[in-house]
């Protein structure tokens, strides 16, 4: 027994140690810097221990500011999405002709590069000196005032942002839910229509709680990519997203890592640090309530 | 409610687009089934049984034909309108709903006056509960319940709302041998409680012999035969019938008629008249066999296999259309096991004759020749 315990170590040692060291071990090294008070990069001194670099974070407007972006990002893009893709996919899946064609069109952005894509959006809401942009043409059209989506008010660079974001989550969703609807089986509608089941109820009492383990899956990995954006912003508004008030929690670590003066890796461990627990505390919410709502 | 089909018809178009025929599933269904009998739909694989029970039940249009409950033309009423409960194969039965949510689905979906109060839908469904025995288990999930108990749900299922008609498809495919001997007796019972007309499809010779009122025998989207169980058995009109009912299945020979006999390879069987002379299939049921010294079959004993309540005796015989036929006796008659060679005569009432052409049967009259 014991000599086949040692084998299976050995076996498992490459794993291990590659995990262990790029991992495991950056993983704690957060947790340490985040608590090391005047951390120095070049000459790895610090003065002392403590939670003060949580407090500079958590007092810091531009970390706040980031905070309130991504939260906004997250309330917003994970149900809006999530209820497309659902909606988008009972369609796909109720209509016969030319279904492939509808699904490679919805599944075209999840192939395409998202800074690219980032771009075109910026060209389609920008105003500048010489156009106003092709929707505030549209919305010129339709008797509006025109906005700068991309260089204006802060609702409009959100509402851009979100925009894109739902935009560039949908194929992904899709796919799933439109897999999901296919694997319930036709015996179910085929029972609900004999006993008269309206399709409204057929919905609601069958299709949603067939496929609800999918659903929550979307809705748990969802909020951890809209809590984790930040290319998204950085493709529409630039790296100099501060400025723009667009930053985001992952955005204000890079900037903390890399920014301007060289970079204070305590502040950007603390906001890693507080990143992770919000998203923890978030997905341990999401698992409680699907285990109240979800059938496997 | 008895129900009347007419002609009725339904072709699937074929997939391949160069292809203009499609496949005939059902082929100009014409019977009335009697109020309040249990009726077998017996057929092969893909013989269209379950399509024809999807005509009755509304889940499929018909390509033509009528379709009357009672005096009720059916046809276009969609499958909600038509007072049918279905059973299905696999149950269907709501995994994420507990028993008494599965049987109180089809109440709830009831609208305006039919909807009965909160109490009546729950005495209701207990109701259905009780007639099909699972009454204990209303607050489980079906994946809490064995093949059998889930059986049973889903016929409360279906009988929960009084169906006019219930439907059910292949109901015993999905259970162990021992649990489809419980539950067709019990499926029996339940439809002499409820008198409710029934009709159930199986592919199983044995499971629609033994419960059904009547059977009907279909291959190929075609009716073969109609009948009371034992008299479509002792009276097939075609030799697809014949092998299909009957286990063991029928033994089928090879046999000429001269002479005012019949004659399998060399050996002269029976007396026969109303034949014409020539080549004919014998069909012999195994049980129409009976172990003589002086028989006129003389056939290689190959082995003996006894079964306590009788004994099955396995030979060969030139005529034969399989290598092996088999032949049922009494387990108190004596086979001499070393010996090569048995003998049997054989009972006039369990051999018929089909045509070598059309394999429809020929209308003999087949008598012993023991008794002269």
């Amino acid at each position: 027994m014991e000599q086949r315990n040692g084998k299976a170590w050995l076996y498992l040692l490459p794993a291990i140690l590659f995990l262990g060291l790029f991992m495991v071990y950056p993983l704690i090294d957060v947790f340490v810097y985040s608590a090391e008070e005047g951390y120095n990069s070049a000459s790895q001194t610090y003065f002392g221990a403590g939670l003060y670099n949580f407090s500079y974070v958590l007092h810091d407007a531009y970390f706040l500011q980031a905070v309130k972006n991504t939260f906004i990002l997250v309330i917003i893009t994970v149900p809006v999405s999530t209820a497309l893709a659902l909606l988008i996919s009972l369609g796909l899946s109720s209509i016969k002709p030319l279904r492939n064609l509808y699904q490679t069109i919805y599944f075209l952005p999840y192939v395409t590069n998202t800074l690219a894509v980032g771009l075109v959006f910026m060209i389609l809401f920008k105003k500048t000196a010489y156009t106003d942009g092709l929707v505030n043409l549209i919305l010129h059209w339709f008797g509006g005032n025109t906005v700068d989506f991309i260089d204006g008010p802060h609702w409009a660079k959100m509402f851009v942002l979100c925009f894109y974001t739902v935009w560039v989550v949908l194929p992904f969703k899709i796919l799933i839910l439109t897999s999901a609807l296919a694997s319930v089986k036709q015996d179910y509608y085929n029972a609900a229509r004999i006993d008269g089941t309206s399709s409204l109820r057929t919905f609601t009492r069958i299709t949603l709680p067939m496929i609800s383990p999918m659903i929550s899956y979307l809705i748990i990995t969802g909020f951890i990519g809209a809590f984790k954006a930040y290319s998204d912003a950085v493709a529409l508004f630039g790296t100099d997203l501060n400025a723009a008030e667009m930053n985001t929690i992952v955005g204000y670590v890079y900037d903390m890592l890399y920014g301007n003066s060289g970079g204070w890796p305590s502040y950007a461990s603390a906001a890693a640090v507080i990143l992770f627990a919000i998203v923890l505390t978030i997905t341990c919410v999401n698992l409680l309530v699907s285990k109240k709502h979800v059938y496997y | 409610m008895n129900v009347t089909l007419e002609h009725l018809t339904k072709v699937f178009p074929s997939r391949d687009r160069k292809v203009k025929q499609g496949t005939v599933a059902v082929n100009d269904f014409s019977f009335e089934i009697p109020d309040g009998e249990l009726v077998g739909l017996l057929g092969p694989s893909g013989c269209g049984k379950s399509t024809a029970l999807y005509l009755i039940c509304g889940l499929e249009k018909p390509t033509s034909g009528r379709i009357y409950f009672g005096e009720d033309d059916v046809t276009d009423l969609p499958p909600e309108n038509r007072g049918v409960g279905l059973v299905f194969q696999n149950y269907a039965l709501y995994p994420h709903l507990t028993v008494r949510q599965n049987i109180l689905f089809p109440l709830q979906n009831l609208k305006g006056e039919e909807r009965p109060s909160k109490e009546e839908m729950l005495r209701k469904a207990e109701e259905a509960a009780r007639l099909v025995q699972i009454e204990q288990y209303m607050d489980r999930k079906p994946s809490q319940l064995s093949g059998g108990q889930q059986q049973r749900v889903a016929i409360a299922r279906a009988l929960v709302k009084t169906p006019r008609i219930l439907l059910l498809d292949e109901p015993l495919s999905n259970l162990d041998a021992r649990l489809r001997l419980q539950t067709r007796e019990e499926i029996r019972r339940i439809q002499r409680e409820t008198g409710v007309t029934t009709i159930f499809v199986t592919h199983d010779q044995e499971e629609a012999m033994s419960i059904t009122d009547r059977i009907i025998v279909m291959k190929e989207g075609i009716v073969h035969q109609i009948g009371a169980p034992q008299l479509v058995y002792d009276d097939p009109v075609n030799l697809f019938v014949a092998k299909f009912l009957g286990n063991p299945p029928i033994n089928v020979f090879t046999g000429r008629v001269a002479g005012g006999r019949l004659y399998l390879g060399e050996d002269p069987v029976l007396e026969v008249s109303g034949a014409p002379e020539g080549e004919v299939w014998a069909g012999i049921r195994p049980e129409g066999f009976r172990l003589r010294e002086d028989g006129p079959m003389g056939c290689t004993l190959r082995a003996v296999e006894v079964m306590g309540r009788d004994m099955s005796v396995l030979a060969a015989h030139p005529a034969c259309d399989t290598p092996t036929f088999r032949a049922i006796i009494d387990s108190d008659s004596r086979v001499d096991r070393k010996s090569q060679e048995v003998r049997f005569s054989l009972r006039p009432a369990k051999v018929f004759l089909f045509s070598k052409e059309t394999e429809e049967r020929i209308p003999a009259i087949l008598r012993g020749e023991e008794g002269r």
